[in-house]
């Protein structure tokens, strides 16, 4: 039983990071119909700025605690990782926003392999390590282990999505946000700054990457300019299984996916007596993305149809 | 317009390649013995790869010093470097260089993943090859009578690696984890034959890949039966987040791996857990080899510090000098004839050779991570 709650925790601590990144990604398609296949590279980049900044932090100031040091590098790399993110969307999809919807798909899979390939020229190929400065809290739940810093990432995916919420439903951006996501057309007549809309969009999502990406690299203790990829592909598909363009969907879709990793990883061996073992993992998600695909093209929660896309 | 450029370029590079091949012709005398080293020179390896070439270079000029005597005449070694960068394709290029030069052998790659590539044009030439520090099984299993090795493979390194975890460290329930990669699984197979067979019960065996970060579902598992000792094959940018998903999951098994563990990256990405991990490296750290001290003294006074591999690259060379004695001629067909005879006693130990190319009996350290550096516990054979 133990086993099994601990495999429930790692899979929500799991899925919490997929929801994080999975947020990027829908409220994009919720507004464009675009997959900002972008958005992990942008994730990697929050996690390698903020490496950087903790590193040269520690060095002039050794003094400081763990926290303030990680929260310095967090400061650095979400506004770091806004105006990358309002960059891409001036430069490579802005240009194509009345182009055919396979025109800014392909210069998303462009951006993204740059970002990766500038990553590995600045920061190496090699892993780098995130510094053991948080602190080291460890609890115990009907046998099973969660760390302080587990229930942080679980705690703050929620409230980040909570607040998202908010801001979709009750400002005027969000308002601004929901009129353009229904027609771009009528929204500008109405007085609406389109393009200010769009980039705000792309600038939330990146925020919320960059706080993902160091929260991915504390928790695994390394980063490396290829985090991005593999990360990106398991929450775009955490957003389709939920709901693609759905803020709740996301988070649901993130959870479900790291519970189904979780528990298939820790169980297909037993359950099939060794023929099909734990390196199945990765294939789950995809697997499920599949199933959600042909059976459920809306996902989950969805209203619009990710068929489109 | 662009075309012309560049076919003219591509003659002045063909130009200068066939220039520098006419300068390294064999000497007419026949009196200079050519042999061949390859490391990488450049990129992130450098440093390693000098110290092979080192070594070797050692080796050479302390032969020369003393006089060599083949087939009644007096002979001189000649030693070519040559950089192929760790790069699989540079390696098939360099190697190809100098069997156009001339050589008569090879000491190197110092990488299996070169090394493997270059095998098969050193076969086609017919020229032996001495690797000091390719340890990937596969070298040796291509059936090439011109492949050798100074240094234990994987296969050697799982099987003491498996015998030192039942005989050594008490472990009785073993769980183990690979990253499907030639190597990690190949490590991975040996180690759980040998653990099996010195009486160890595995009780999971569990897999993951070359990218991946995330263990706890594994792990997880793997806690639920209640292993003593874990062992991982595999590398240290998946070791290293490993060995802290292990502790914070409350597992009490020790962590057990090779040399893809064995060096300071993994001890940087683990952290405060890497603490009392064990791991293994093919060889002998230098200090404990029969004429380490002294091989030490010679060679820091010419290259300074010893890296890693300089005594394997230098025993190599005694190794295929003593097969030009034994052939009392450096040809090479006549070499490799007597390669399987050798028996001499290196720096790093006796060195001699099994039917497939390997070293007989290599030795494999065994060392401990405590308190931020790797500490050695003791060699097996």
């Amino acid at each position: 039983m133990d086993i099994f709650t601990q495999q429930l925790i790692n899979g929500l601590v799991l899925g919490s990071i997929y929801a994080l990144v999975a947020l990027g990604y829908t409220m994009v398609y919720g507004i464009l119909e675009l997959i900002n296949f972008a958005h992990g590279e942008v994730t990697m980049i929050g996690a390698m700025v903020a490496l950087t900044v903790i590193g040269v932090l520690m060095g002039v100031a050794p003094d400081l605690p763990g926290l303030m040091v990680v929260f310095g590098g967090l400061l650095i790399a979400i506004p770091a990782c806004m105006a990358l993110a309002f960059g891409i969307e001036k430069i490579a999809y802005r240009p194509l926003r009345r182009a055919p919807r396979l025109a800014p798909l392909i210069t998303a899979i462009g951006v993204s392999i740059i970002l990766q390939n500038l990553a590995m020229l600045v920061w190496g190929r090699q892993y780098v390590s995130f510094p053991p400065i948080l602190p080291r809290g460890q609890h115990e739940i009907l046998g099973a282990h969660i760390t302080d810093l587990q229930i942080f990432i679980v705690v703050l995916s929620f409230s980040l999505m909570a607040g998202l919420w908010l801001l979709v439903e009750r400002t005027r951006l969000g308002r601004a946000m929901r009129a353009t996501a229904q027609s771009r057309e009528v929204a500008e007549l109405m007085g609406v700054n389109v393009d200010r809309v769009i980039s705000a969009t792309f600038v939330i999502g990146a925020a919320i990457a960059a706080i993902a990406g160091v929260m991915v690299s504390a928790y695994y203790g390394l980063a490396h300019y290829y985090m991005g990829f593999m990360l990106g592909l398991k929450a775009f598909s955490a957003a389709v299984l939920g709901g693609i363009g759905n803020i709740a969907g996301a988070m649901l879709g993130g959870l479900l996916l790291g519970v189904i990793e979780a528990l298939g990883a820790g169980y297909i061996g037993d359950i099939t007596g060794g023929f099909l073992g734990s390196h199945y993992q990765d294939v789950f998600a995809f697997f499920v993305l599949i199933l959600v695909l042909v059976f459920r093209p809306s996902g989950l929660l969805g209203e619009r149809v990710a068929s489109r896309a | 317009m662009i075309h012309a450029k560049y076919s003219l370029s591509a003659l002045a590079l063909a130009l200068v390649f066939a220039a520098s091949g006419c300068s390294q012709k064999p000497d007419e005398g026949g009196d200079v013995i050519k042999i061949g080293s390859v490391a990488p020179l450049t990129g992130p390896q450098t440093h390693i790869g000098k110290d092979n070439e080192n070594g070797a270079r050692l080796a050479v000029d302390e032969i020369n010093a003393k006089g060599l005597e083949l087939g009644g005449k007096k002979v001189k070694l000649e030693l070519l470097g040559e950089d192929d960068q760790a790069e699989p394709k540079t390696a098939t290029i360099v190697a190809q260089k100098l069997v156009d030069a001339g050589v008569v052998a090879v000491i190197g790659h110092l990488n299996s993943g070169t090394t493997i590539p270059a095998s098969k044009i050193y076969h086609d030439a017919g020229i032996p090859q001495i690797s000091p520090s390719a340890t990937a099984v596969a070298y040796t299993a291509q059936g090439y009578k011109t492949a050798y090795r100074v240094m234990a493979n994987d296969a050697q390194q799982g099987k003491a690696l498996g015998q030192y975890a039942v005989g050594k460290m008490g472990a009785r329930k073993i769980a183990i984890i690979d990253d499907r990669t030639a190597y990690g699984q190949g490590l991975a197979d040996e180690f759980e034959k040998a653990a099996k067979a010195a009486g160890g019960e595995v009780v999971a065996r569990e897999f993951t890949n070359d990218k991946a970060t995330d263990f706890t579902a594994i792990l997880t598992s793997i806690k639920g039966k209640a292993p003593d000792l874990v062992f991982f094959g595999g590398m240290d940018p998946q070791g290293g987040p490993m060995a802290q998903q292990l502790k914070r999951l409350g597992l009490s098994a020790r962590l057990l791996g090779g040399d893809g563990l064995q060096n300071v990256n993994f001890l940087k990405l683990a952290g405060a857990d890497a603490e009392g991990v064990v791991a293994s490296s093919p060889g002998l750290p230098i200090d404990s080899m029969p004429g380490g001290p002294d091989f030490r003294k010679r060679f820091e006074s010419k290259y300074g510090v010893i890296q890693v591999y300089a005594p394997y690259s230098y025993d190599a060379v005694y190794a295929l000098v003593d097969a030009m004695k034994r052939a009392n001629s450096a040809e090479p067909a006549k070499v490799l004839a007597e390669l399987p005879k050798v028996d001499i006693q290196g720096v790093s130990g006796p060195v001699k050779f099994d039917a497939k190319g390997d070293t007989m009996d290599g030795a494999v350290t065994v060392y401990e991570a405590k308190g931020g550096t790797w500490q050695v516990l003791e060699t097996v054979k």
